[in-house]
């Protein structure tokens, strides 16, 4: 077996804004004091007049990166997930998704994965907030790979967009993957059950999916990159085919992908859909991998919540 | 500044003051009191200082205008009409079901209108990005931007203007309607902003204070000071008079956001006219 390549999807969007850089001459990258962190640092010492350090004023930064976007510059806005959904949520709103310009906002620390940092800086209901606004698309890389071609995908389309990405390195699968805005992929065909994941709960969604068939449960896994606009046909698909859903995301279990999934559901082919997530908590400092376990963001809890939307099955 | 172009731009403000009082009166809501303060700036952007063309709205090379109280839409549309970037008699349509003129300034529906605003603060930020992008792509056009002396609380504000100044946006100016008042009360009762030109000027920021921001001579020697300065990016601090033209309305913050009723508009109206009158036979004497 070859060596895991692990990679945080942070590094990710630092690499793919240098090549989207090179290609794209109007496009600007702005950031609040926090280049190192975001991995933006490597498109300034590319492209140092594109970059812009704001300082330590998000609020500023949004509305400079809907000034800039209006003289029809593509623009990256990038801090820690918690300021760049939490704190600017209104400039964001009013600003850039309102008169529906091109500003993508690139989210890294993601999660409760930040780690030591603690609650302050673990985002997890970034999702919630991004996906209640008009305009706005939200993607959800898994990995590293998939990352950088969520991230020139966002480049491409107009329009405003949340991309989140983690601290934390994890295992690169997705090196083939056929990333599409708006489109799930079936990552493993099943009949009994569908788990569907984004960001760093497709490996554990993946890994979950082993352990249930080797309890003779076979469990259907989708990537759900774009959380919004949600994937909505291969939702329905699957909740036809397989008749109960558990989604796993590193985000409140409160508006998140589970949300996006149970509204789409609920509409169209109520089956049972159980939500992994954090359960309405703030989190914790401590190392990622462990705070992930404390908060049930593992295989094992998706096994068992995948069982009880099995036994919920008509 | 010649008299007959003092008088041109009076009678348009002028103009312009009874539009606002005819959309909120129509729209039996909206914001006639910081809409009549900043009138006479508005005017004298629109009609003297800014490169624009009604024709396109949307040319790559005009200036950008951005009305950072979003809340004085009725002042900005009552200048755009008049400056022919849609028919006047649609300010009758203000704030209805179906209009392009929205409470608060749209930039996707109205034409002229540069950014859409009403959340206080933002604005500022959103000018002081279009002057980078202008800096950043070596354009000649500049920014102005219209801020309530109340809407200076905002913190946003000053993260703009910090930036502005460390970032050396030299094509940009700000107006401040120093009006004093605010919707609970004079701007010393609820949160001082005060002083107002020193901040700025510790920002890094050229302060031109203008003692009557209601008279066009005064406006006029303000932007000639705003040009001449090349280093620095320009605050106009100018004290106005909430209501301004229509005399019930002066200096009252109860006509912040409140609509004239039918006698209160014909009053208003009233008065307006025979100003406009005035101003005519005076224009008709040169």
């Amino acid at each position: 077996m070859a060596d895991i390549i692990k990679q945080a999807t942070r590094d990710s969007y630092g690499i793919a804004l240098c090549e989207l850089g090179a290609e794209i001459e109007n496009m600007y990258v702005l950031d609040a004091d926090l280049a190192g962190a975001t991995k933006t640092g490597t498109f300034k010492k590319q492209f140092p007049e594109r970059h812009i350090n704001c300082g330590i004023a998000e609020q500023n930064m949004m509305g400079i990166a809907a000034g800039l976007a209006t003289t029809g510059s593509l623009v990256f806005a990038s801090s820690f997930a918690v300021f760049a959904a939490g704190r600017v949520y209104e400039q964001i709103r009013n600003s850039i998704c309102y008169p529906n310009l091109n500003v993508k906002i690139g989210a890294t620390h993601g999660g409760i994965s930040v780690g030591e940092d603690g609650a302050s800086h673990q985002m997890n209901e970034d999702f919630a907030l991004m996906r209640a606004l008009p305009n706005m698309t939200v993607i959800c890389p898994a990995d590293g790979a998939e990352a950088i071609k969520a991230t020139k995908a966002a480049a491409k389309m107009y329009g405003p967009c949340y991309l989140r990405y983690g601290r934390l390195a994890i295992p690169v699968m997705f090196d083939d993957c056929d990333f599409q805005i708006g489109k799930g992929n079936v990552l493993r065909d099943g009949k009994d059950v569908t788990i569907i994941a984004c960001g760093l709960m497709v490996e554990r969604a993946l890994a979950a999916a082993d352990l249930l068939a080797a309890e003779g449960i076979n469990a259907r896994v989708i990537n759900m990159a774009t959380i919004k606009p949600i994937d909505r046909e291969l939702v329905i698909e699957s909740a036809k085919a397989t008749g109960a859903i558990v989604t796993a995301e590193e985000h409140s279990i409160i508006g998140g992908l589970g949300g996006a999934v149970a509204e789409v559901v609920s509409e169209t082919v109520p089956v049972p859909v159980l939500r992994v997530g954090v359960e309405d908590k703030f989190g914790k400092s401590g190392p990622a991998t462990e705070l992930l376990d404390m908060f049930g963001l593992n295989a094992e809890n998706i096994v068992a919540k995948a069982k009880a939307a099995i036994a919920l099955k008509k | 500044m010649q008299q007959k172009e003092l008088l041109e731009l009076k009678i348009n403000a002028c103009k312009v003051r009874r539009s606002i009082l005819t959309g909120t009166f129509s729209a039996k809501c909206g914001h006639p009191g910081g809409s009549l303060s900043c009138t006479d700036a508005l005017t004298y952007l629109y009609f003297k200082e800014m490169n624009i063309d009604p024709a396109q709205p949307e040319w790559e090379d005009r200036d950008r205008f951005v009305l950072s109280k979003g809340h004085c839409a009725p002042g900005l549309y009552g200048v755009l009409a008049r400056r022919g970037f849609f028919p006047e008699e649609e300010i009758t349509t203000l704030r209805k079901t179906g209009s392009r003129l929205q409470g608060h300034p749209c930039r996707n529906v109205a034409p002229g209108v540069d950014m859409s605003t009403g959340s206080l603060g933002q604005g500022v930020s959103v000018a002081t990005g279009m002057a980078l992008g202008a800096k950043l792509q070596g354009k000649n056009w500049k920014t102005y931007s219209i801020l309530g002396d109340g809407e200076i609380s905002e913190g946003q504000v000053w993260e703009a203007v910090m930036f502005a100044s460390a970032k050396g946006l030299t094509n940009m100016t700000v107006i401040v309607d120093n009006n004093n008042l605010q919707i609970d009360g004079t701007i010393e009762e609820v949160n001082s902003p005060y002083p107002i030109d020193e901040k700025f000027a510790a920002f890094g920021w050229n302060v031109i204070n203008v003692a009557d921001g209601n008279d066009m001579a005064q406006l006029d020697e303000a932007f000639q000071k705003a040009h001449a300065c090349t280093d620095k990016p320009n605050a106009i601090i100018m004290k106005t008079l909430k209501g301004k033209g229509v005399s019930y309305m002066e200096n009252k913050a109860a006509w912040h956001g409140k609509a004239p009723n039918q006698e209160e508009y014909d009053q208003g109206m009233a008065e307006l006219d025979a100003e406009l009158a005035r101003l005519e036979a005076e224009y008709a004497a040169l």
